[in-house]
């Protein structure tokens, strides 16, 4: 047992290796996924790998995978967060209630908005931790409570983008055609390197597949479950905010408040992250709301009706989950 | 006469009405290994919650190297070096080895985890104790339970544990499994740093690897011998005997 490997030789194991490395990484089949739709698109459409097309793709990418790489957080911790699309859709308000109720600067009303929405992490990783009610029935109830809010504050009307915001803010922080991949894919590294290479990831890991392991580790399971409540609602609002900015209105009732937390859960899930906790990928996630955003943006192009979208949407989720599962019992099966 | 690295005098424990323990002394030498038998409901895991720090005795004492100690909680027995070992409650099966070895003592090169220096010291470590992983990278839940008790223990001994509590450690163990985790209280026992208490059902294995063997019975402490002045044969006739007498 103690043997090593036999020193690699030439280049057929080296391409053994390395497809042995892929196949083992959860982000593959995902990969292969997006590859596979992006070629069947391409040839059903001319114009889906359009300059302007890919900009919808990214568009329609970027808000899901920032919201999901919090909801990865959450879910390798052991927990969920329903609450976090109606956020999404309050932290515009918070902005433009700061901006032109009270008169409040551009930067400083849009970090008031991020904290206020960390507030509502807080609140729900609170409750979960120290009242130990499920995160499930939490997050449940502080969708509607924020809705209640949302809809009583604003009238259930939208209101256009401050004066104030617009200009470089609102093209940096949304607007511009690449800009809000551009802070997804910048958000993805940095959460991955932090789930996968520092401690706040291994204890996130920790706390999720051995809760009381980690406990006896002496690993403070309530501060890094608070903590990954309180990013993914900072997060959902930073969604929020590059989404108002985006299509250059803030509504009240966009996505119904869910629409945006089913997509991340779907792309986290789709991405390889387990519902049970202790492992997830971030890269995944990423690559999970890019097969969305591609599903739904080739079958529009094909011509689809919106409607029948979401039926194809519903199945193509359950087809590479189940595909998903018996690639990870293939992964599982190789040898360590 | 050296001190005893753990003591325990007159320690009782009521759950309610239960009488868990009634009256238990014992102690364990700086390098000795203790088994401790006894049958299902005679106080065995309670006693090794209370050397923990889990639970608190009603009365009795308990002394470290001599000292008397009120146990606050498990990370207090911990820091007076006396660490349960759990195999399945321990590791955190999605990580690796080397990471399980650190858990919540991670080396950082700040703010990233040192994961070289952390995996070159748990192999050190483990090439040390004499247990054979092909991989300190590998998850740990692709690891046999032997190999995981193995790492469990390896890494209570590596936070410097003078006391190591192993309730049950070759349960559910195969034969070669169980050898390696003997093998591996068998070499801490030659180094003589650490004290060992292992509850074990199988009085062979006990007798085996044990320096002394205690029976707990009715929450006291009925028989102490060391290994060499008993049998397989004693321990066994102590039990059935007693259990004889129960139902007489």
């Amino acid at each position: 047992m103690s043997e090593t490997a036999a020193p690699a030789r030439g280049l057929p194991v080296v391409g053994r290796a390395l497809f042995d490395g892929f196949v083992r990484r959860r982000e593959a089949s995902v990969l292969l996924v997006a590859l596979g739709l992006m070629f069947y698109f391409r040839a059903t459409s001319d114009v889906f790998l359009s300059r302007d097309n890919l900009v919808n793709i990214a568009q329609a990418t970027a808000p899901t995978a920032i919201v999901a790489v919090g909801i990865v957080l959450l879910l390798v911790s052991g927990e969920i967060d329903l609450s976090v699309g109606i956020v999404a859709a309050f932290a515009p308000f918070l902005l433009h209630f700061a901006i032109d109720f009270y008169g409040v600067p551009v930067l400083l009303a849009f970090l008031l908005a991020l904290a206020l929405a960390a507030g509502i992490g807080l609140i729900n990783g609170f409750i979960v931790t120290q009242l130990k009610v499920p995160s499930f029935v939490v997050t449940l109830g502080t969708f509607f409570a924020v809705q209640g809010l949302l809809l009583i504050t604003s009238h259930a009307y939208p209101v256009p983008i401050p004066e104030a915001a617009k200009g470089t803010f609102q093209t940096w922080l949304g607007a511009g055609p690449w800009a809000s991949i551009t802070w997804a894919i910048l958000i993805v590294a940095v959460f991955h390197i932090i789930l996968t290479n520092t401690r706040w990831g291994l204890h996130t890991i920790s706390v999720g597949g051995n809760p009381v392991g980690a406990t006896e580790a002496g690993i403070r399971a309530s501060r890094i479950k608070i903590g990954n409540f309180m990013i993914t609602s900072t997060l959902g609002g930073l969604a929020g905010i590059m989404e108002a900015f985006r299509i250059n209105t803030i509504d009240p009732n966009i996505g119904g408040g869910t629409t945006l937390t089913f997509a991340a859960i779907s792309a986290a899930v789709i991405g390889g992250t387990a519902l049970a906790g202790g492992s997830g990928t971030i890269i995944g996630a990423l690559l999970g709301a890019l097969v969305l955003a591609e599903l739904q943006n080739g079958f529009n192009l094909i011509g689809y009706s919106a409607n029948t979208i979401f039926l194809i949407l519903g199945l193509a989720i359950l087809v590479s989950m189940i595909a998903n599962q018996y690639l990870s019992r293939l992964r599982r099966a190789g040898r360590s | 006469m050296s001190t005893a690295a753990l003591e325990v005098r007159a320690v009782a424990k009521r759950f309610g009405a239960l009488t868990a323990l009634r009256d238990v002394t014992l102690h364990v030498d700086p390098g000795e290994v203790l088994g401790l038998i006894g049958d299902n409901g005679a106080g065995k895991s309670t006693l090794i919650k209370i050397l923990c720090g889990f639970h608190r005795p009603d009365t009795g004492q308990i002394l470290v190297n001599g000292d008397e100690v009120t146990l606050r909680s498990v990370d207090h027995a911990r820091s007076l070096g006396i660490d349960a070992v759990y195999q399945d409650l321990a590791l955190v099966n999605e990580l690796s080895v080397y990471h399980n070895m650190f858990l919540n003592r991670e080396l950082v090169r700040w703010p990233l985890l040192n994961n070289r220096k952390m995996r070159r010291r748990a192999e050190e470590h483990l090439r040390d104790m004499g247990v054979d992983l092909p991989d300190v990278r590998v998850e740990v839940a692709k690891l046999s339970g032997g190999q995981r008790q193995a790492i469990a223990v390896a890494r209570s001994v590596y936070s410097d544990a003078r006391v190591l509590l192993l309730d049950e450690p070759l349960a559910a163990m195969g034969a070669k499994e169980g050898a390696m985790i003997l093998d591996l209280i068998r070499d801490l026992k030659e180094r003589g740093r650490v004290s060992v208490i292992i509850i074990a059902h199988n009085y062979a294995q006990v007798l085996d690897v044990c320096d002394r063997v205690n029976l707990l019975q009715h929450g006291r402490i009925a028989f102490d011998k060391r290994a060499a002045d008993t049998s397989l044969e004693e321990l066994t006739d102590l039990v059935v005997a007693e259990y004889r007498r129960r139902r007489a």
